[in-house]
């Protein structure tokens, strides 16, 4: 039996990488010599021994491979490349917590403000973006990029596209990750809300995202099933659209291209309006239509029922892309940008309450034959517990945008807690619920290592959100009505520091709330790294199917 | 007050108002195309997509 000998050579992927790698590292090396300012000679640095780094991996992983690469299909089924999956998964847990503990640190200073040590580093102004860009763009994105890689192979039945291009996207992503956290601790900020990355990560995460969208659009293209899976509409939808706001709402000219400064394109309400654009529908489509790309995956996978409504799937899809770009004047109520385009936003906010609310009853009536499991299955009532909270946050939502609410509920709490009813109650608990479902696929065990532990982590994350957002609910209306209130003589009733200090027991509560959400995370991180190391392995497939990484 | 009436004008001024009924009619294609009957088949079953495994 001879078998044909393939010569071993090097893929046009690796060989080019490794060059545009290495060149890179010598680029970077300049530029950390030639540095106006030390963040930018630190990130310049990092950017060389992560290139070296690349390059070592790439050829390293090049000796120990075998001479063809992994094949399509193994025995007829296809041959799923879980690697870069498992590795998004892990980073997904990695910032979860770092995210949760920052978000924990500043909920604490706002309470006991001597808890930023005085120092730069650790102030409010600096920390917040980490803790906001950590949770939705590290541990949501993360979350994403391993959800979308599974959904996309294994809904088109074909393996994932490229061979390092998956792995470029993941390990590429996250460090952007890196220098985004490490800037904002260093005072390196363009200060656009969610936007904040300078101008250097802004255009690495850009060929980050590009490489994304061709992997994920290759992959669909060799799809076996012909039907595109509705969860990959909206995952294109939330590549697409991020890329395009991206794009849109970073244009900005460096001082020099050895420093970290730059200015914004435009100035005044353009770029208020074109930041609201684009913070709005980052909720939209990063944390709305990614998320519901796992809702319509995960849900009926894991109720073992058929999506509710295909039809109303659709239908939902279409009316979010149709109505949501239109959103975000209501971020910018009672300012300087004309009046019609507030309304614009007002009206389309409104108009939005009935494609989120279909998807909702979408996403709930899926269980319709399989409540019961709700009281069996801690993970599915995650799952659909944090759809509930998606309907009751697109229901708030629609409400404050409107100009008379937000009259009151703007600058305030309010505000606060309506995020975090949708980020810790929907894109968090579906994001822990689809987490508790792929770390067994992908790491081919046959089930969680405890579903107590779910059970424990659902109870106690449930009652830090409720804690959270019932201060923040007390705490915002509070503040609004203090703000507005007059003496009979004409003068304002109160002086801000009387606001603030009305304030202080909400406070607490919500560091209390963060602090039991923390805690959630915690154990579930114990959790799933116990499932990975000593969970039983799944038997029914053979070992052949997943070959090393 | 329009001030001169140009090719430029009067393109920019259909554009900007034509948009609104043809999303409106491409959005009520795509839910007559949801709602076709002959479809009804094919989304049932895609509905059962992510329970079949392989």
């Amino acid at each position: 039996m001879s078998q044909p000998s393939i010569s071993k050579s090097m893929t046009i992927g690796e060989s080019g990488l490794a060059v545009v790698f290495a060149v890179t590292a010598f680029l970077c090396v300049i530029a950390s010599a030639k540095a106006l300012d030390a963040p930018f000679a630190f990130h310049a640095a990092l950017g060389a021994a992560a290139s070296l780094a690349a390059v070592f991996v790439i050829i390293n992983r090049y000796l120990d491979r075998p001479a063809a690469l992994p094949p399509q299909e193994i025995n007829g089924r296809p041959n799923y490349n879980m690697g870069p999956i498992k590795f998004s998964s892990f980073m997904a847990m990695f910032w979860g917590i770092a995210g949760f503990l920052v978000g924990l640190i500043i909920a604490s200073q706002l309470a006991w403000p001597a808890l930023n040590f005085d120092l730069p580093w650790t102030s409010f102004g600096r920390l917040r973006p980490l803790h906001t860009s950590a949770v939705i763009f590290a541990f949501g994105g993360n979350v994403l990029l391993a959800t979308s890689f599974y959904v996309v192979q294994k809904s088109c039945r074909a393996r994932l596209a490229g061979d390092l291009a998956p792995w470029f996207v993941v390990v590429g992503y996250n460090f952007f990750i890196l220098i985004a956290g490490t800037g904002y601790l260093l005072g390196v900020t363009q200060s656009k809300e969610y936007a904040e990355p300078e101008w250097y990560a802004d255009l690495w995460l850009t060929i980050v995202w590009v490489v994304y969208l061709l992997v994920f659009l290759v992959t669909i293209i060799k799809r076996k099933e012909p039907h595109i899976f509705v969860a990959n509409w909206f995952y294109l939808a939330f590549i697409v659209t991020i890329a395009v706001l991206h794009l849109g709402n970073n244009p900005a000219l460096p001082v020099s291209v050895f420093g970290s400064k730059s200015y914004v394109a435009w100035g005044g309400i353009q770029d208020a309006m074109f930041q609201w654009w684009y913070g709005h529908n980052a909720v939209g489509f990063f944390l709305t239509a990614g998320f519901l790309a796992i809702m319509y995956y995960f849900i009926p996978k894991r109720a073992e029922r058929p999506i509710y409504s295909y039809r109303l799937s659709i239908i939902h899809f279409w009316a979010l892309i149709f109505l949501y770009i239109w959103a975000g004047p209501h971020h910018l109520h009672y300012t300087a940008l004309p009046d019609w385009t507030q309304t614009l936003g007002m009206t389309f906010s409104i108009m939005l309450w009935m494609p989120s609310w279909g998807g909702m009853i979408n996403g709930l009536m899926t269980l319709s034959g399989a409540w019961d499991k709700l009281r069996t299955d801690p993970v599915l009532r995650m799952l659909v517990v944090s759809v509930a909270f998606y309907g009751m946050s697109t229901f708030e939502g629609p409400m404050m945008s409107i100009k008379v609410v937000n009259s009151l509920s703007h600058y305030t709490d309010w505000t606060i807690g309506h995020v975090h009813s949708g980020a810790l109650g929907w894109v968090g608990f579906v994001s822990f619920g689809a987490l508790y479902c792929l770390v067994p696929w992908a790491w081919n065990r046959k089930g969680l290592y405890s579903l107590k532990l779910v059970n424990w982590h659902f109870w106690v994350a449930t009652l830090g959100i409720v804690l959270y957002i019932s201060a923040m609910w007390v705490s915002g209306i509070l503040q609004g009505l203090m703000w507005r209130a007059y003496t009979s003589l004409g003068f304002l009733e109160y002086s801000f520091i009387e606001t603030v200090e009305a304030m202080h027991p909400f406070y607490i509560i919500r560091a209390a709330g963060g602090g039991l959400f923390l805690i959630g995370a915690l154990i579930m991180a114990y959790n799933l790294w116990m499932t990975v190391r000593v969970g039983e392995a799944e038997v029914q497939m053979p070992v052949a199917l997943q070959p090393a990484e | 007050m329009k001030a001169i009436l140009t090719v430029h004008n009067l393109a920019s001024e259909l554009v900007t108002t034509i948009w609104t009924p043809v999303f409106v009619a491409i959005f009520l294609a795509i839910v007559a195309y949801a709602f076709w009957p002959r479809n009804k088949a094919a989304f049932d079953e895609a509905a059962h997509l992510p329970l079949r495994e392989e």
